[in-house]
């Protein structure tokens, strides 16, 4: 029993449920779940993997910069923008796939970069920091798109969004890498102690030596990279740069992922996998709505109503409000 | 001298404050504190850290609720519940930050949230009067309609004041007005505060700064450990005396000749000085200064609070950038206002400020106690997971911090082993130099005992420490030699023979009679 309880407080247990359940009812919905041919997985639970890669890419660095206090809003257009930049060098300048790459993640870090000096060099507040380049960004992506939706015919560059490897999708592959890199990197550094710590006292974090305005500015360049490389998916899934489309709305998702994943807006302690766990409840709902009978128009109404138990589960003061309901009745 | 005079009863006080008793979780802040403001007075109130002045004034305007005691303001019993329902009674009180908002005009600021209202509009002329009238009462002339913020500090302290002044206010109350006031500004304050006192208005004064105090009050009242100490008329009330009340000392023990006895000495050059500032100070905040620190040689920084003691250390560390002078360690320059400069040539500070400066309140103790260890060895050289977890076990062991485990949240300690904590992260950083700020402050006496052996025995290891305490007789235990300051400018050295409390206080004092009388 008092495991169990363990279990239940622990912050992964609520959002990992919520995930199994929305799994469970779209196994019940859908005609194929999950196969696999031809030595390749399908069915509508890789897609919820394979759809979610992005939100998950951005996730992950959104959880950094979450947990030093900050945000970063512009990771949608830095996706539009990454996108941008490939088709453009795809097809413009008929480069490989190679540098096509380099050159979205290499604007997807000079973005993080522009946000990390803004919030850390000049102080400004990372939600106005970020939201120049949330509007700007999709200027600049049209920019560079000349205002045209670019199409391109690449197959290396279009594996990247729709390639297998051993069986799995690449961009599957791409989630689990980043995840391990950047996990590797914030525990084997001092890192992960420098980030907790600005994000619980960024002040009393300065006095005890903590270079607080270099690891700000990190985190928005690891954000930027992931948005980079998020906004390559994107662009390798469909053939195409759509800078007014690419990573719409998902910043959003990717905060509503770390908030799920049960991390504080305020910075402090930080969990990579809660955050991917986030992510993966968010696009296991809109999964399971669309492949559902529910009109479409109601998608976002629904996750809502589910984002808000989740938030609410995970809440210290409504938990324990909810026990005291219950132990009131005999 | 010794026994406070009776104030005379012919004049019925304006505010009557009675056996006044506030009690927090663990502190009885107040214990039947007894305080009177008469009309046409300006009443200073006096008393070191944790004397229970901001409890009395949170008190009598609202803030708390009192637990016993009785208020009378004018012989009506008062108990007001918020400093709205306060300024109701006629109780106004304008703090150190001015409290207004910086973008709207002057006018705007003095009525907000009681304009005068025509068909449901603002009437803009009437409060445009209103504004003009509040500001005459101080013989103030502004345009009113200019945005607060074109004026200085000094004017928008004087609309603070102006606004509070509504046409019920018979008592004023003004909270370290003057922190932020260069001297011309202050003497303009307070040729206002001298016109009001004359209207008949009553006025309560809280300041550090002793020198004010004694060009501006009527009448001083000491606090100490949350008890009345007494009342005295300020010109009869001598200022090592007053020093002497506020700290609990007899004031028969400081006798006049000790305070001609404390002559100034000279910086001595000592050979080894390991730390070197010269000439440091910040305007406002310190007038320049020479330290120097030898290897294995505690200087206390002695003085009131407000006197400039933690502004120094803050200037040494880089906490607060330097507008004058150099700092150099151990031969390294330390650059301005970078503390991380500092920490990386051997200098530590533990703040006096735990709870904003010092813990962080969501790692583990573990966490905490590496972190500036941590920081220094740079962002990518982590320190074990073994490493850290000895360094943690040593460090709870050697310093006896009551904690089940390294893995406890800091937040969860109490204040005396959070202070342990803090102070073991800079001893596991290795530093040359340690400043300590209040170390002792807000714990308990065995954990004040624990840390002043601590210090001695950093001393024998041959770390330099930089001490500071508002406890003068802490001071004195354990130091090596002791700079006094007061308002915000070193007065000289104490060593030796003549490093004792006595010479201590009657330096202070000598300073201001100096001051006053040049």
């Amino acid at each position: 029993m008092a495991s169990l309880g363990r279990i239940v407080s622990s912050r992964h247990f609520w959002p990992l449920l919520v995930f199994v359940l929305t799994l469970l009812l779209l196994r019940h919905l859908s005609t194929d779940f999950f196969s696999i041919s031809d030595g390749r997985v399908y069915g509508s639970l890789v897609d919820v993997f394979v759809r979610g890669s992005q939100v998950m890419l951005l996730a992950l660095g959104m959880t950094l910069v979450i947990a030093t206090g900050g945000i970063d809003l512009s990771v949608g257009a830095v996706m539009a923008i990454s996108g941008a930049m490939s088709a453009w060098l795809l097809t413009a300048h008929e480069a490989s796939a190679g540098v096509a790459i380099a050159g979205g993640l290499g604007v997807g870090a000079v973005c993080g970069l522009w946000n990390g000096a803004l919030v850390a060099w000049f102080g400004l507040q990372p939600i106005i920091a970020t939201l120049i380049l949330m509007t700007a960004g999709r200027g600049i992506a049209q920019l560079i798109t000349d205002g045209t939706i670019i199409t391109f015919h690449h197959a290396a560059f279009e594996a990247l969004g729709k390639g297998y490897a051993l069986g799995v999708p690449i961009s599957v592959w791409l989630v689990l890498g980043m995840l391990l890199v950047i996990g590797a990197v914030v525990d084997w550094t001092n890192l992960r102690l420098s980030i907790e710590s600005i994000g619980s006292n960024a002040t009393a974090s300065r006095v005890a030596g903590v270079p607080v305005a270099r690891v700000r500015l990190l985190v928005y360049v690891v954000s930027g990279l992931c948005a980079g490389l998020a906004g390559l998916i994107n662009a390798a899934n469909i053939a195409a740069a759509d800078a007014n489309n690419a990573g719409l709305y998902l910043e959003l998702d990717a905060i509503l992922a770390v908030v799920i994943g049960g991390a504080a807006l305020s910075g402090g302690r930080f969990s990579l996998t809660g955050a991917l766990v986030g992510a993966l409840v968010v696009q296991g709902l809109t999964t399971t709505i669309l492949t559902s009978d529910v009109s479409v128009h109601a998608t976002r109404v629904v996750k809502a109503v589910v984002v808000v138990l989740v938030c609410l589960l995970q809440s210290p003061a409504f938990r324990a409000r909810l026990q005291r309901m219950i132990r009131r009745r005999p | 001298m010794a026994q406070p005079p009776q104030p005379s009863p012919e004049s019925t006080p304006l505010l009557s404050m009675t056996g006044i008793v506030k009690q927090f979780p663990g502190v009885r802040a107040l214990d039947g504190v007894d305080f009177q403001v008469r009309r046409g007075e300006i009443h200073s109130l006096m008393g070191q850290n944790g004397a229970g002045k901001s409890t009395l004034l949170k008190v009598l305007t609202g803030v708390y609720t009192r637990d016993a005691g009785q208020m009378l303001l004018d012989g009506r019993v008062i108990s007001p519940r918020s400093p709205l329902e306060a300024q109701g009674e006629g109780i106004s009180t304008v703090y150190q930050e001015v409290n207004l908002i910086p973008d709207l005009s002057v006018a705007e600021n003095i009525v907000l949230g009681r304009q005068t209202q025509r068909f449901g509009f603002i009437d803009w002329r009437a409060a445009r009067r209103q504004a003009d009238a509040a500001l005459a009462r101080l013989d103030l002339q502004l345009d009113v309609s200019a945005s607060l913020n074109s004026y200085s500090i000094a004017i928008q302290q004087m609309v603070a004041i102006a606004r509070a002044l509504d046409e019920e206010c018979s008592l004023l109350v003004l909270d370290e007005p003057t922190s932020s006031l260069d001297q011309q500004e202050v003497a303009r304050l307070f040729g206002v505060l001298r016109r009001l006192r004359d209207d008949g208005l009553g006025i309560v004064f809280v300041t550090h700064f002793l020198d004010q105090v004694y060009q501006i009050s009527d009448t001083i009242t000491v606090l100490r450990n949350g008890r009345l100490v007494g009342e005295w008329p300020a010109a009869e009330f001598s200022r090592i005396e007053l020093i002497a009340r506020m700290l609990g000392r007899d004031p028969a023990s400081l006798t006049e000749a000790e305070a001609g006895a404390a002559p100034p000495s000279p910086v001595a050059a000592a050979e080894a000085a390991r730390l070197v500032a010269h000439q440091l100070g910040r305007r406002g905040q310190l007038q320049p200064v020479d330290v120097e620190v030898g290897a294995g040689e505690v200087l206390g920084l002695g003085g009131l609070l407000g006197s400039g003691r933690t502004e120094l250390a803050r200037l040494l560390f880089g906490l607060d950038r330097a507008d004058s002078g150099r700092v150099e360690l151990a031969g390294r320059a330390v650059r301005r206002g970078q503390p991380r400069s500092a920490i990386a040539a051997g200098m530590g500070y533990s703040s006096e400020d735990r709870k904003v400066e010092g813990i962080i309140p969501e790692l583990s103790v573990r966490e905490n106690l590496i972190l500036a260890l941590a920081s220094k060895r740079g962002l990518w050289r982590r320190l074990g997971r073994a490493a850290q977890e000895a360094l943690a076990d040593r460090y709870i062991q050697a310093l006896g911090i009551a904690t089940p485990d390294a893995e406890k949240r800091i937040s969860e300690l109490s204040g005396g082993n959070q202070q342990k904590v803090l102070l073991a992260r800079w001893l596991a950083a290795e530093p040359s130099l340690l400043i300590l700020d209040e170390p002792t402050r807000g714990i308990d006496v065995g954990a004040k005992a624990e840390i002043m052996a601590l210090v001695a025995d950093l001393k024998a290891r041959g770390m330099s420490v930089v001490f500071i305490s508002s406890e003068l007789e802490e001071v004195v235990r354990s130091s090596d030699r002791i700079m006094v300051l007061c308002d915000r400018a070193a007065l000289g050295e104490l060593r030796g023979e003549s490093k004792t409390e006595q010479a201590m206080l009657a330096r202070i004092a000598s300073a201001h009679q100096e001051v006053s009388g040049g």
